[in-house]
């Protein structure tokens, strides 16, 4: 293939087309290319949440916090039981004290404490002031090992009439820090996937902090108004892309 | 039927064939998630001497899963072949093993038990293998299937060139289907998972592969891997389909969380051979399944992942299809935690679905959350091509930059050839030796990017 025919294909997709070959192998520089890639993704998958560089980023913008932590001890424990991430461990359970509030946001590790660190702060900091004023915003809860559902369990403890969770996805070769926004009416414990709503792959290089902001501020006014979130808020939605995946 | 075993005084004992299955199973994460597994690898060896005195006829006689609750239990039952079973019957699984290993089974003579197979016996006598035992048998079996390629035959190793792209744009899935034709890759099927799974963006899809197809002559079969619904919906609308997919698993009840049934995909099945598409052959159906999937949809039913997996293939045969492959590493690491599993589960799957008599391929695939890497991958790639599997997966670089996880790319594709001196399908092998027609595929991409503009 020639390089020209090669970068044309490229300018067309993100995936791997065109690549230099030696032989029917790829080159060098392609297969380190794809290590340091791979190397990213794996990194960003075990890297432990900064959580005093939250801790100081919370207080700065004046926002009420609490840290807690999952049932999952350590990141193997969290690869190899789903369901110890969905929930809290019991020092943190006694750390949640009732109160009630129109919106919790937690935030999570999930699968990329780096999309976290890179984040989760800049995304709020762009949503929180499209929100309504007479909104009541519970707790910042910053879960540690914690998967989607955990802030069911947290929604249901304040109780929150909406949650709303940013956690790190997990890691693409080409994106390993890419954040997702889960957005649940009346959670609590049992909920299913489809009665959320989400927003994928926030990113620099993908959905950025504005266009992302704008649709959790719409998710979270209409889920307000038709006190539902998933599958139904997506029919009734005008939104383009999809509104419902699968969640880490 | 022994049910104990005694090992250093300590006696073993597993209560119904179920537990036992699950015991015997080789370690791995998805059965301790579901709290199956043994609780020591002495208790697996256990499990698997008794496993091993356990006559194939017990098979007949004690169901996993209820025959009154599952539909699929109901179709192996049903379907069980008792001429072709009698040759076996006097078997246990640890004599059956030998068997298999022996000259006296050749491909032949396991084509002919095929039928007399159960999906649970084919799944014990698994436990029992070692790696090159997987292997020994499984290359004894070819599964050929034909719709415009033949795939399967001795010698040959097919891809699925599958081109996804994060936003489904026609253009960027043209420079992948582009790259990919160039590098020899799409004699299984050209197959896109679409980003979003509905009737127009599905049909558009489909009619981008066959327009690419008819103008440059490829012998390729195409398919969108929507849901079957979302497929036959583009089918009664006129969508030229090929092949088409759905995932299925080894429970009715992890069916229904794929949202399908035996009765829905007979109906689809009856639907897309009236279009009469193929050319060299009428295999249509493309099935694709994988450990954990059960557990997954809480689907299992106390039974271990490797079992029900191989009941999945009695759902596939059922429907005699074109390509059926394991999606080995993709379910994460609560399932299969690190390269090893996911190297002994692939080839687990391809031995159990040529012994029923499928076409079997395999993704050979990892996330990045696993314990697992490209060199992984390059093992069990190696490894299942020894074994004669039917093709691989193509994509880009080994990076599906839609679905986010790695598998093979075209250069790996081309490696194993190499290697071990395998070809493509015939029909797609002559149109690759044709090369003026191969070089003019590349102007199918600013053909594309022209139309959209214009």
């Amino acid at each position: 293939m020639s390089d020209r025919l090669a970068k044309s294909l490229s300018s067309y997709t993100p995936a791997r087309v065109g690549l230099q070959k030696t032989g029917v192998s790829l080159a060098t520089a392609e297969v380190l290319d794809f290590q340091l890639a791979h190397a990213q993704a794996r990194d960003a998958v075990h890297a432990a949440l900064d959580g005093s560089s939250l801790r100081e980023g919370l207080r700065a913008r004046h926002l009420p916090a609490l840290f807690l932590h999952s049932a999952a001890s350590d990141r193997s424990t969290y690869l190899r039981h789903p369901n110890l991430g969905r929930s809290l461990s019991p020092e943190s359970i006694g750390r949640l004290k009732p109160q009630p509030c129109d919106v919790v946001v937690v935030i999570a590790d999930g699968l990329s404490a780096v999309a976290v660190d890179r984040h989760a702060l800049p995304l709020l900091d762009t949503v929180l002031p499209l929100l309504p004023r007479d909104w009541t915003l519970g707790p910042v809860c910053v879960v540690e090992q914690g998967r989607v559902a955990v802030g069911d369990v947290v929604g249901a403890a304040l109780p929150a009439e909406i949650s709303v969770v940013l956690i790190g996805e997990r890691p693409g070769l080409s994106s390993p820090d890419s954040l997702g926004a889960y957005i649940t009416w009346q959670p609590r414990p049992g909920r299913s996937d489809a009665e959320r709503n989400c927003i994928s792959n926030i990113r620099l290089e993908g959905l950025h902090y504005e266009a992302a902001a704008r649709k959790l501020a719409f998710y979270l006014t209409a889920a307000r108004a038709q006190k539902l979130t998933g599958v139904a808020l997506k029919e009734s939605s005008l939104l383009p892309t999809s509104a419902v995946v699968h969640p880490t | 039927m022994r049910r104990s075993q005694s090992i250093r005084g300590i006696t073993y004992t597993f209560p119904t064939l179920r537990e036992l299955l699950a015991k015997a199973t080789p370690l791995r994460s998805g059965d301790q998630l579901a709290e199956v597994a043994a609780a020591s690898l002495e208790e697996s060896v256990a499990a698997r001497m008794v496993l091993a005195d356990v006559p194939l006829s017990h098979f007949l006689q004690e169901a996993i899963i209820p025959y009154e609750s599952d539909e699929v239990t109901r179709l192996i039952v049903d379907s069980h072949h008792a001429a072709a079973f009698a040759p076996i019957a006097s078997f246990t699984v640890g004599e059956f093993r030998d068997w298999l290993l022996s000259e006296r089974a050749t491909g032949e003579t396991l084509a002919s038990i095929c039928p007399g197979l159960t999906p649970e016996m084919v799944a014990a006598v698994a436990k029992l293998m070692r790696v090159q035992d997987l292997i020994l048998v499984a290359r004894k079996v070819s599964v050929v299937t034909r719709f415009r390629t033949t795939v399967g035959l001795p010698g040959r190793l097919s891809t699925r060139l599958q081109p996804n792209h994060p936003t489904d744009d026609p253009v960027g899935i043209a420079a992948s289907i582009v790259d990919g034709l160039t590098l020899g890759s799409g004699d299984a099927v050209i197959g896109i998972n679409p980003a979003s799974d509905n009737v127009a963006s599905t049909t558009a899809l489909l009619r981008l592969i066959d327009h690419a197809r008819c103008k440059f002559e490829i012998p390729v079969q195409s398919c969108v891997l929507a849901h079957i619904t979302t497929q036959m919906e583009a089918l009664r609308l006129g969508a030229p389909i090929d092949l088409v997919f759905q995932s299925i698993g080894g429970t009715e009840a992890t069916n229904t969380s794929f949202g399908v049934n035996l009765a829905l995909l007979d109906e689809a099945h009856q639907a897309a051979r009236e279009l009469r598409r193929g050319t060299v052959g009428d295999n249509i159906m493309y099935f694709e399944t994988g450990q954990g999937s059960a557990l997954s949809a809480n689907a299992h039913h106390g039974c271990d992942q490797q079992t029900i997996e191989a009941r999945a293939y009695a759902v596939a045969r059922h429907f005699r299809p074109m390509l059926v492959n394991t999606v080995v590493g993709f379910i994460g690491p609560e399932y299969l935690y690190d390269g090893k599993q996911i190297i002994r589960a692939g080839l687990e799957d391809h031995f159990c679905g040529k012994l029923l008599g499928l076409p079997m391929g395999c993704d050979v695939c990892y996330t990045n959350h696993a314990e697992a890497d490209q060199d992984d991958m390059d093992s069990l790639l190696t490894l299942l091509a020894a074994a004669g599997v039917n093709y691989v997966m193509g994509i880009p670089g080994a990076d599906d930059v839609m679905l986010n996880y790695q598998s093979t790319s075209f250069h790996d594709a081309l490696y194993i050839r190499s290697v071990l001196g395998l070809r493509p399908a015939p029909e797609f092998e002559a149109w690759l030796e044709q090369s003026d027609r191969r070089l003019n595929i590349q102007s199918l991409l600013p053909e594309i990017a022209g139309a959209l503009s214009s």
